[in-house]
């Protein structure tokens, strides 16, 4: 039954809508009702300064920038005040690699931010193993000073292709495919639930976003701790990339992507439409195409934003994407429990 | 559901009621499927373009159409209406131009004259583009201030340069809806019997809708019926073009929420399954934008419109031209939907395949 490597690449030749509705009989079979979700939250970046310059990033700075920042935990506290008082029920919170920034801080502000009384969904791969660097210690003792802190669910940024072909080339610096692999098991083996990311639309092949789905696939299948997939398309403004770019992703790449996420990824059980870097047009013909869930409100957003590209949503818009679509809308955690339906 | 209609699609034209209940009621893959099919059956995986130019010769309109932000009163500081040197000097900076898409508003202070001349000058500007000019609401128009019968002003028109004419003006062959948006405009009966004239002489045209404003889901069936046995008896339509009401700057524009994509691309595919006698539909990517025009070839459309032209007086020497950009832009989204882009006239012979 299920799709190998070999498979998978053969369908991205298949008929658009056929592979939409092989996509769809994968969602029916796991969400057999016509629910799609998402989640009113935020982000937060606590810091730009960032040490590993992937060439696709148009959001870090160096220290020395006019416009570098690291938040302080007030400040930070205060933005999840108001995302609390906005209505909206989790923060996402990702930053630079910072080297300069002490352990204690990212304790703290886990800590801080969760009694505010708002999820606090932090960090991403790359971010634990720069916390595993300046504490020395493992990737485990540091999700549970994490955990303790309040850290229950991960996003899993930081994963762009989980391909060394394609890392090697757009992020060096950055920690390769196994430790990323490593540090959400890691992450799983604590119950601390992540999410599987995917950026594609640069310089990656077929066969690389095949081999991506097919790493956390099979992390998947030993640690079952990936809540969901989502992919997003690269944007290119303001990035030293954008000239190397061989397969700047349309909107057919994307359902294509998707639709083969949700047919690949058979033990995953949310695929995400990503709304905000395709737009609410096509994140609505996503829900044809696999999608059971649209995503995130991302009230703030700063990283596609330096990259040029920022577009906005009210829950209300979200939630009439979805009607419109034939769907019935409805607000959830991050644990995919139903908040509200709209 | 899908199985009894979608044979009966294959096979046979549907009633109104199947129609209506595909329409309604069918999963939107399934609708797409079946519309795709019956484009493969007429165009194969081919997808039409063409290098063309749009020429909005005036703004002032006297039919002040509730759904329409482009219209001004004469007295409006951004009112105006283009001179010949104008149209000349854009016209004659493009470069392979096959199709001059002329359509402007009810301008009661302009003589029948300006609409010859205007046509004689894109003649004499673009003599190897074809000439689709004025709608049916125009042609009405230029009847009543010339007095002429409508068959002398095409007479007229044609002879001037005027080859095929666009389908605008149809907005929805409903009288519930024409008197509530548009009463100063024709209805069906005069768009009906300008376009049948107009094929009789020769002259080919498109058709329109006007969806996603007050408009019911029947009324729009009903319009693709009308269009379909308007059809039957002239064979004069070219391509059927559904448009997108897009409410910012009217004054539905906090009453009327622009229509999903979803039911952009049920239109699209209803379409191709009612049309059954037009060869030709189109995803205007303009009106539906770049990513679900794209989507649109998915679901029966195989026209994709054009570069419209832009002002390019200015291209730099020896680069690529912007309208070698735009021709360009539109091979790569066709291709990357997935067909195989066919530079087209205006009459649909093929110029130029891009495999």
């Amino acid at each position: 039954m299920r799709v190998s490597k070999k498979e998978a690449l053969e369908l991205f030749n298949i008929d658009l809508l056929e592979l939409g509705k092989m996509a769809q009989s994968v969602r029916f079979q796991k969400h057999p009702t016509k629910l799609v979700t998402f989640i009113a939250d935020t982000n937060i970046n606590y810091t730009n300064i960032c040490t590993v310059k992937c060439s696709f990033c148009a959001f870090y700075r160096n220290k020395n920038s006019k416009d570098a920042y690291v938040l302080t935990i007030d400040q930070l506290k205060q933005k999840a005040i108001a995302a609390k008082e906005a209505g909206l029920s989790t923060v996402l919170i990702q930053g630079g690699l910072n080297p300069e920034i002490d352990y204690s801080y990212y304790i703290k502000m886990v800590e801080e931010l969760s009694n505010i009384g708002i999820h606090v969904h932090a960090f991403s791969p790359p971010e634990i193993d720069l916390m595993c660097k300046i504490s020395n210690k493992s990737p485990k003792e540091v999700f549970e000073d994490l955990k303790k802190a309040g850290l229950s669910t991960m996003p899993g940024g930081g994963a762009e292709v989980l391909s060394e072909r394609v890392r090697k080339k757009i992020s060096p610096n950055k920690i390769n495919t196994d430790r990323w692999l490593e540090i959400s098991r890691q992450a799983h083996k604590l119950g601390i639930k992540t999410t599987a990311t995917m950026m594609f639309g640069h310089i990656e092949t077929k066969e690389d976003i095949i081999d991506h789905l097919d790493n956390i696939r099979r992390l998947q299948d030993e640690t079952h701790g990936f809540r969901a997939a989502i992919a997003w398309d690269f944007k290119p403004e303001n990035t030293a990339l954008k000239k190397f770019i061989t397969n700047k992703a349309t909107g057919i790449d994307y359902l294509k992507i998707l639709a083969i996420s949700r047919i690949y990824l058979d033990n995953i059980e949310n695929i995400q439409a990503s709304w905000a870097s395709q737009g609410k047009q096509i994140g609505q013909i996503a829900l044809f195409f696999g999608a059971n869930d649209l995503g995130s409100l991302l009230f703030e957003e700063n990283v596609m934003a330096q990259a040029g590209f920022r577009l906005t949503a009210t829950i209300e818009e979200l939630g009439n994407l979805i009607k419109q679509a034939g769907f019935i809308p409805a607000l959830r955690t991050t644990n995919y429990e139903i908040v509200r339906y709209l | 559901m899908k199985s009894v209609l979608s044979e009966k699609v294959e096979k046979e034209p549907l009633s109104y009621k199947e129609a209506l209940d595909l329409f309604q009621n069918a999963d939107l893959l399934d609708l797409g499927l079946m519309a795709k099919k019956i484009k493969f059956s007429k165009s194969a995986n081919k997808v039409y373009f063409t290098i063309n130019k749009h020429i909005n010769y005036t703004n002032i309109c006297s039919s002040k159409c509730l759904m329409c932000a482009y219209y001004r009163n004469e007295e409006d500081k951004d009112a105006y209406t283009m001179n010949f040197e104008q149209v000349e000097k854009e016209l004659k900076a493009i470069e392979d131009l096959h199709e001059v898409h002329i359509v402007g508003a009810l301008n009661p202070k302009l003589d029948f004259s300006y609409y010859i001349k205007l046509l004689e000058t894109v003649k004499k500007a673009a003599p190897n583009a074809n000439i689709k000019a004025f709608t049916a609401a125009e042609i009405d128009f230029f009847s009543k201030i010339s007095s002429l019968s409508y068959k002398e002003v095409l007479e007229k028109l044609k002879a001037a340069g005027l080859q095929t004419m666009p389908g605008g003006g149809a907005e929805v062959f409903s009288e519930r809806v024409r008197k509530k948006l548009y009463p100063k405009k024709i209805g069906f009966e005069e768009w009906s019997q300008i376009h049948a004239l107009a094929h009789s002489m020769g002259i080919k045209s498109n058709a329109t809708l006007l969806f996603g404003h007050i408009e019911t889901q029947e009324e729009i069936i009903d319009h693709l019926f009308k269009l379909r046995s308007l059809q039957a008896q002239t064979n004069g339509f070219l391509c059927f073009v559904p448009l997108l009401f897009h409410p910012e700057n009217t004054i539905f524009e906090k009453h009327i929420q622009k229509q999903s994509a979803v039911f952009q691309l049920k239109v699209l595919a209803i379409s191709r399954i009612i049309l059954d006698n037009f060869d030709h539909i189109k995803a205007y990517w303009v009106m539906m934008s770049d990513s679900i025009s794209q989507v649109g070839l998915h679901f029966g459309a195989d026209d994709i419109d054009g570069t419209i032209e832009k002002e390019n007086i200015f291209h730099a020497a020896g680069a690529t031209s912007p309208s070698g950009m735009a021709r360009q832009r539109i091979v790569e989204m066709v291709k990357n939907a997935g067909f195989v882009p066919v530079e087209r006239d205006a009459l649909y012979n093929e110029l130029k395949v891009y495999k």
